[in-house]
């Protein structure tokens, strides 16, 4: 095997420069030839797609962009299009800019408006230390405060009520503490009930009333639950109901599997029950028929009971997707905690929830975005939802007539809401997967 | 246990009110102790009763409500509108929700005797007619036959219809809705030929059409629907109140007694009728356990029965209705006020 340099008839000296990668194999074009055009049936499919696309923008972005901002009516709106355009296939997003207001806070007085803004920055800024867990822990202090600065601001009054029944809960607590020295943890839950509810019932109504009188301490002008309503209604009804269910539905589910025949036996009647009615019969049952039950005479706040309602609906379903959560978990991790001499609390507060509800949180967040989407059903009971005043709009002589546009803007709330929800959700499993994949 | 908590707070709550509060099944007492009416109306129907853009009810339903507490706690803004759908309005009068109803009710026999409701009056004289586009070249409602018909479901308009197309031996196919605005839409898209409801309705819904001319509302007027404030059995000086609170309206009119010259008149006429209405004269108010100067407060805060017709449903107001029925008996119509005696 001899051979000479000189028998070959090309010897490359040098290493050539790295070469870009040929254009048809990088960027768009490789991304488009591999997705849109690998065969003739999946370019076909492309271009009927991109045919379809286009005559659907072509009909509606014209109509959503050439619609008319200015008018008082839309009868003048449709004057306007008519100079404009020559006809009247285009949006007449006036209605919204006249009544963007009323979707948004229903009819909750205007010079207020900054209370309702305000409670929603402070929901946001409570919410975040839940939310992500790199924020500073001193922020969960907002969040527990949080529940009662919203009723504070947004109904009005003093803010001695709000502290009253925050006092309530304190007292509460320090009850269940000094009986938790001496009893069991049922004894002390007992004794804190017990604790709140005499202060909330018979000397807490006095104390306020006493305070009232003599130092109406940040007295905001007091708003009725009937002018809440739009968009406000169903982030109070739905932000209370997802803060309420996710710990009612972790003790029910809990419940369920108890060994103890009462605890279960009641568990499952009310999960069964709630599952088995509709939501539309519990909130015409809290509007209408509540009166039956109640004295004659007795007020029970129409926002509170429905709030009453959509939580005990939504901790029923939140009740069985933790079950599911529970049940996905191996025996043996059970059995881990049980062989480390965790009780029954400790294994579930360190062992067993946090993996439970780790499997459950898509489910957990379906249930969110059902809730907060079912808070448009208030409509049926007079309350005023965005959906309802989008009626109330109509029923307007100005406005009568008028379809699109507002369910269009109706829909795009509810969508950057729900869309957010999702997309925190997915984020939340991709922090929490630690199995490797 | 968290539920249990609930629960148990639940019953105390209530048990603690009910001990609180008096045990007075009196409507009226409950209103005065209120001081606020709570009044159930429709939703959202021009004219009648809808939320304008700062959140106030206004129409001629909700005037039927104003006069009552104008009457009852003399001030006409003291109350508290419920928006109710068609399907809970008789559940929520009954179970005490509301005190009253105002929300264009047809007076039927059933409702009236076997839902436990008395119907103090009839504010207005509706009947069911029918919308057809201009172009479908139909003069009269006998044309109709095999025509498509968008009906309101569970709606005694329902049934007139079936009635209707059965006396006169016709054929047709019902497109159901659900609702008013669904109609519209229906009607609007060609989905059907005829659109048919309460005639008021159908003006209210044509005046709000791109092309009113387009469409015409055909004479036959095929049913008898007299719409009227009601309230439950059981408390009939109640009754009394609401019922005579629109008499004191609609007397007013016949008298030419208006908002604007009540006050003037409430220094005595020559009228002794007149006189009584406005408490001058003898005491009626007492008799009803009202103020004296009850009417006079209806008639000088809301106005008379054509004061708020003109006002809400007129010919000068987009729904744009002619007094036709409800015109006073005087003037050839139905509205009659038994006399204030």
């Amino acid at each position: 095997m001899s051979h000479s340099t000189q028998s070959l008839a090309y010897v490359r000296k040098e290493m050539i420069e790295q070469q870009p990668a040929p254009r048809s194999q990088v960027g768009f074009t490789r991304w488009a030839r591999e997705n849109l055009f690998s065969g003739w049936f999946n370019t076909l499919l492309t271009l009927v797609s991109l045919f379809v696309i286009y005559k659907m923008l072509a009909a509606t972005l014209p109509w959503v962009f050439g619609g008319v901002w200015n008018a008082e009516s839309l009868d003048q709106c449709r004057t306007i299009l008519n100079e404009r355009y020559g006809d009247t296939h285009y949006a007449c997003w006036a209605v919204i800019r006249e009544r963007w207001n009323q979707l948004l806070y229903g009819f909750y007085p205007e010079s207020q408006y900054w209370r309702a803004n305000l409670a929603f920055v402070l929901m946001l800024a409570s919410l975040a230390p839940v939310l992500f867990d790199k924020l500073p822990r001193k922020m969960l202090y907002l969040t527990m405060a949080f529940p009662f600065l919203l009723v504070w601001l947004v109904w009005g009054g003093t803010i001695w009520g709000v502290l009253s029944v925050a006092v309530g809960f304190v007292l509460a607590g320090v009850a269940f503490k000094i009986v938790d020295r001496f009893g069991s943890m049922a004894l002390s839950a007992i004794a804190a009930v017990v604790v709140a509810v005499v202060w909330w019932l018979f000397i807490g109504p006095s104390v306020v009333d006493g305070l009232n009188s003599v130092a109406p301490l940040g007295h905001l002008q007091e708003v009725q639950s009937r002018d809440l309503g739009g968009f406000m209604i169903c982030v109070i009804i739905g932000i209370s109901g997802i803060a309420l269910s996710l710990p009612i539905g972790i003790v029910l589910a809990l419940g369920r599997q108890s060994d103890l025949f009462i605890v279960k036996t009641i568990c499952v009647g009310f999960i069964e029950f709630i599952r088995g009615v509709p939501l539309i019969t519990l909130l015409f049952t809290a509007s209408l028929l509540l009166n039956y039950f109640l004295p004659p005479g007795t007020t029970f706040d129409l926002t509170l009971r429905v709030i009453i309602m959509v939580t005990l609906f939504s901790s029923a379903y939140m009740a069985e997707v933790i079950r599911g959560g529970l049940a996905a978990l191996p025996k043996g991790q059970y059995e881990a905690a049980d062989a480390l001499g965790l009780d029954y609390w400790k294994s579930q507060r360190l062992i067993i929830m946090p993996q439970a509800l780790k499997i459950s949180i898509p489910g957990i967040v379906n249930t969110f975005i059902g809730l907060f989407k079912d808070t448009t059903l208030v409509m049926f009971i007079g309350i005023y939802d965005m959906l309802g005043l989008s009626n109330a709009i109509r029923a307007n002589a100005a406005w009568n007539g008028i379809y699109w546009e507002l369910f269009i803007f109706i829909g795009l709330v509810f969508w950057i809401c729900c869309f957010a929800m999702s997309r925190y959700s997915q984020w939340l499993e991709r922090k929490l997967r630690t199995d490797h994949r | 246990m968290k539920k249990s908590v609930f629960l148990g707070a639940l019953t105390l709550a209530g048990l603690a009110a009910g001990t609180a509060m008096a045990q007075d099944s009196s409507t009226l007492a409950a209103v005065k102790e209120r001081g606020m009416l709570k009044c159930g109306v429709n939703p959202g129907t021009p004219g009648f009763a809808a939320p304008d853009a700062s959140g106030k009810f206004v129409g001629f339903d909700v005037d039927v409500c104003r006069a009552v507490a104008a009457a009852v706690l003399g001030d006409s803004e003291a109350v508290e509108y419920t928006p109710l759908t068609s399907a809970v309005r008789f559940t929520a009068l009954a179970s005490g929700e509301v005190d009253m109803l105002a929300r264009n009710t047809t007076w039927t026999f059933s409702r009236d005797v076997d839902l436990k409701n008395t119907f103090v009056g009839v504010n207005y004289y509706d009947g069911q007619g029918f919308m057809v586009p201009k172009d479908l070249g139909v003069s009269s409602a006998k044309e109709l036959g095999g025509a498509t018909v968008c009906i309101e479901t569970g709606t005694t308009t329902e049934l007139n219809l079936a009635d209707y197309f059965r006396v006169n031996n016709m054929e047709y196919e019902p497109v159901p809705v659900e609702s008013f605005t669904e109609a519209q839409t229906q009607f609007l898209a060609g989905a059907c030929d005829v659109y048919t409801t309460d005639a008021s309705a159908l003006a209210a819904s044509r005046a709000s059409f791109e092309n009113p001319e387009g469409y015409v509302v055909l004479p036959e007027i095929i049913s008898k629907e007299p719409l009227g404030p009601l309230v439950r059995h059981g408390d009939d000086n109640w009754g009394d109140i609401v019922r005579w609170s629109l008499n004191a309206m609609i007397a007013a009119e016949e008298y030419g007694v208006t908002s604007a010259n009540a006050a003037e008149m409430a220094n005595g006429t020559d009228n002794p009728e007149i006189n009584r209405l406005l408490g001058v004269e003898g005491e009626l108010g007492a008799m009803l356990g009202l103020d004296n100067a009850w009417a006079l407060n209806i008639i000088t805060q809301v106005g008379n029965y054509g004061e708020s017709f003109e006002k809400n449903i007129g010919e000068n107001t987009p729904v744009g209705l002619a007094r036709g029925l409800n015109a006073q008996w005087t003037e050839g119509g139905l509205i009659y006020s038994p006399p204030f005696r």
